[in-house]
């Protein structure tokens, strides 16, 4: 494989096509957070809002735009954390921070498992420019968290 | 004809991406350099290196001397006097240098020469709609800080200027039109006579950005009209870190400073400071003087080569480019084949369906760099309905066969990801 077709393996063209959590939902529970996030480099944005019920991210649902490895890599995200708990969700970001700096390796088994389908996004650790795309939505997925927690009643920012 | 350059550029034989020849098609972002750029540099800091107007022995007088002429060497370039060119770290910095000047006058400095500067409400600053963020922001800044309005020329559906509204967005109220000499995303050059006359009807201050021209187009500014100019070294084949601002010598010594400090000035007593004339009153500091010989180095090779024939090879380039976009399914060029007063070696395209970094992704993949994104412009790209493009920019070094590696890689790229087109 070369490290073109490393980068866009078949599960990130499926993802970027067919994008999962696309589409901002209203939520009625108790925290809500949401966070707008901007790729400075080439202004790629997402909205991504999240619903937490007690330990639980019981919702994680987005709107934006952006290149295949930033759309991918958002619906990967948003299937990987709906429905875990907080900490599972602190530990699969931590994971793909990981596998980002990684240069292209992949990493130990316990983390790849934690990681499924986002494993594929092994091959951007190799181009540095295009690690922020991979991450622009993990960002957002975070500061949502933060926001959700702190909140009461669907405080959000801009 | 140009001469086969390619191996003054020492960049230009490496690998990238396993072994892959390199196709730099990045130069309207930055010019890689040529021996002649890379020997002055080395030349100074080897044998001459001293404080440049300051001290009295040999290397500060060979110093100072290497810059002076440096200084000559890159005005005769544009066709101006020495003393109309004023050192800055770039283009973006002269053209603040420009804008600040007009914000220090309107806050009252100057005195009455600078009262041609003094800016409020009522008045007008006019750019346009195509222009890269470092000739628009130093201006939106000034029109908040001093009141005045800020108007732009807007464009067509191809990004080429509306020169039917000129007539009625640079009126009787415009103090200054700043535009671009040539867009740095549809390469398409400024018609800049009928915009000067405007100006000059109205009495505004014009100021251009020639930062994609210089490099690549023979520019006399006397011959152009204009007030102000602005360009970079690092895009016509000269270091980073210098750049500068040519302007009318009369306009030069009436604008106030707005970057202070040692070497810029007469006499300075706690109360009070007068400035030097132009165009040291701007060079306050230590200048950037190795780079600035280096510049000059640059535009010594240019001027060696012709600049009539650079433009020629660069418009032959920038035609196989356009015209090769063209002929590709599910690709869109941004602006026009051909225009009026000619377009640079620049092909700046959307792909249906696949967004500019991923286009990038795989002309680099191939060892072909080009610029993704919104190349520092993003008002025109909102106005073209795109977030951000992929742009091809050509040099006097770029091959016929180059830009044919870039169309044929271009061509792949939909299928890559799936695109039917």
């Amino acid at each position: 494989m070369s490290d073109l077709e490393s980068m866009y393996q078949q599960v990130i063209m499926d993802h970027a096509r067919e994008a999962h959590g696309r589409g901002l939902v209203t939520l009625d529970l108790p925290h809500v957070g949401e966070s707008h996030q901007v790729n400075t480099t080439c202004g790629d944005e997402v909205r991504l809002r999240v619903g937490v019920d007690g330990d639980t991210v019981t919702s994680v649902s987005w709107e934006g735009s952006g290149c295949s490895i930033s759309q991918a890599s958002i619906s990967v995200l948003s299937e990987l954390i709906e429905g875990e708990s907080l900490g599972h969700a602190e530990v699969t970001y931590e994971a793909f921070r990981a596998l980002m700096s990684n240069r292209g390796e992949p990493l130990d088994e316990f983390r790849e498992d934690l990681l499924g389908d986002a494993t594929a996004f092994v091959g951007v650790g190799k181009y540095p420019a295009r690690i922020k795309c991979a991450l622009l939505g993990w960002m957002a997925l975070r500061d949502a968290l933060v926001k959700a927690q702190a909140s009461d009643k669907g405080d959000s920012d801009d | 004809m140009l001469p086969d350059v390619r191996r003054d550029f020492p960049l230009l034989t490496r690998t990238v991406r396993n072994g892959k020849s390199l196709v730099y098609l990045d130069s309207g972002a930055t010019s890689q350099k040529p021996h002649a750029v890379l020997n002055a540099e080395a030349d100074f800091y080897q044998f001459h290196n001293g404080a440049v107007a300051r001290g009295a022995h040999l290397l500060a007088e060979e110093a100072t001397d290497a810059f002076e002429t440096a200084r000559a060497t890159v005005a005769a370039f544009i066709g101006a006097p020495a003393e109309e060119l004023v050192w800055t770290p770039g283009a973006t910095q002269a053209l603040n240098l420009v804008a600040n000047g007009f914000a220090a006058a309107s806050d009252g400095l100057g005195g009455a020469e600078a009262a041609r500067f003094r800016l409020g409400s009522g008045d007008e600053i006019v750019v346009t709609e195509a222009e890269h963020h470092a000739n628009l922001i130093p201006w939106q800044q000034l029109a908040a800080r001093t009141g005045a309005t800020l108007r732009w020329i807007p464009v067509n559906d191809d990004g080429t200027l509306r020169y039917e509204e000129l007539g009625s967005m640079v009126t009787e109220r415009a103090r200054v039109v700043a535009f671009t000499h040539a867009s740095n995303v549809t390469g398409v050059v400024t018609d800049v006579a009928t915009i000067v006359a405007r100006a000059r009807e109205v009495g505004a201050v014009t100021v251009l950005d020639a930062c994609q021209s210089v490099p690549h187009l023979p520019v006399s500014v006397t011959e152009l009209g204009v007030d102000f100019a602005a360009f970079s070294g690092h895009k016509m084949l000269g270091p980073t870190g210098v750049g500068a601002l040519w302007g009318r010598k009369e306009l030069l010594d009436a604008l106030p400073p707005s970057l202070y400090g040692g070497s810029a000035i007469k006499i300075v007593t706690m109360e009070n400071t007068t400035w030097l004339d132009a165009p040291q009153r701007f060079e306050p500091g230590t200048q950037p003087v190795a780079q600035a010989i280096g510049m000059a180095a640059a535009a010594q090779y240019l001027g060696d080569l012709g600049m009539t024939a650079v433009a020629e090879h660069e418009r032959r380039i920038g035609a196989i480019l356009r015209e090769g976009v063209t002929e590709i399914p599910g690709v869109r060029l941004l602006g026009p084949v051909d225009a009026p007063h000619g377009v640079l070696a620049i092909a700046t395209v959307a792909v249906d369906g696949v967004h500019p970094h991923d286009v990038g992704q795989v002309l680099d993949d191939r060892g072909i760099a080009v610029r993704v994104g919104h190349h520092c412009a993003q008002p025109l790209h909102r106005r073209l309905g795109l977030a951000g493009s992929t742009r091809a920019s050509g040099h006097v070094y770029t091959t016929e066969d180059e830009a044919r590696a870039f169309l044929e890689v271009l061509a792949t790229v939909p299928s890559f990801f799936g695109v039917t087109v």
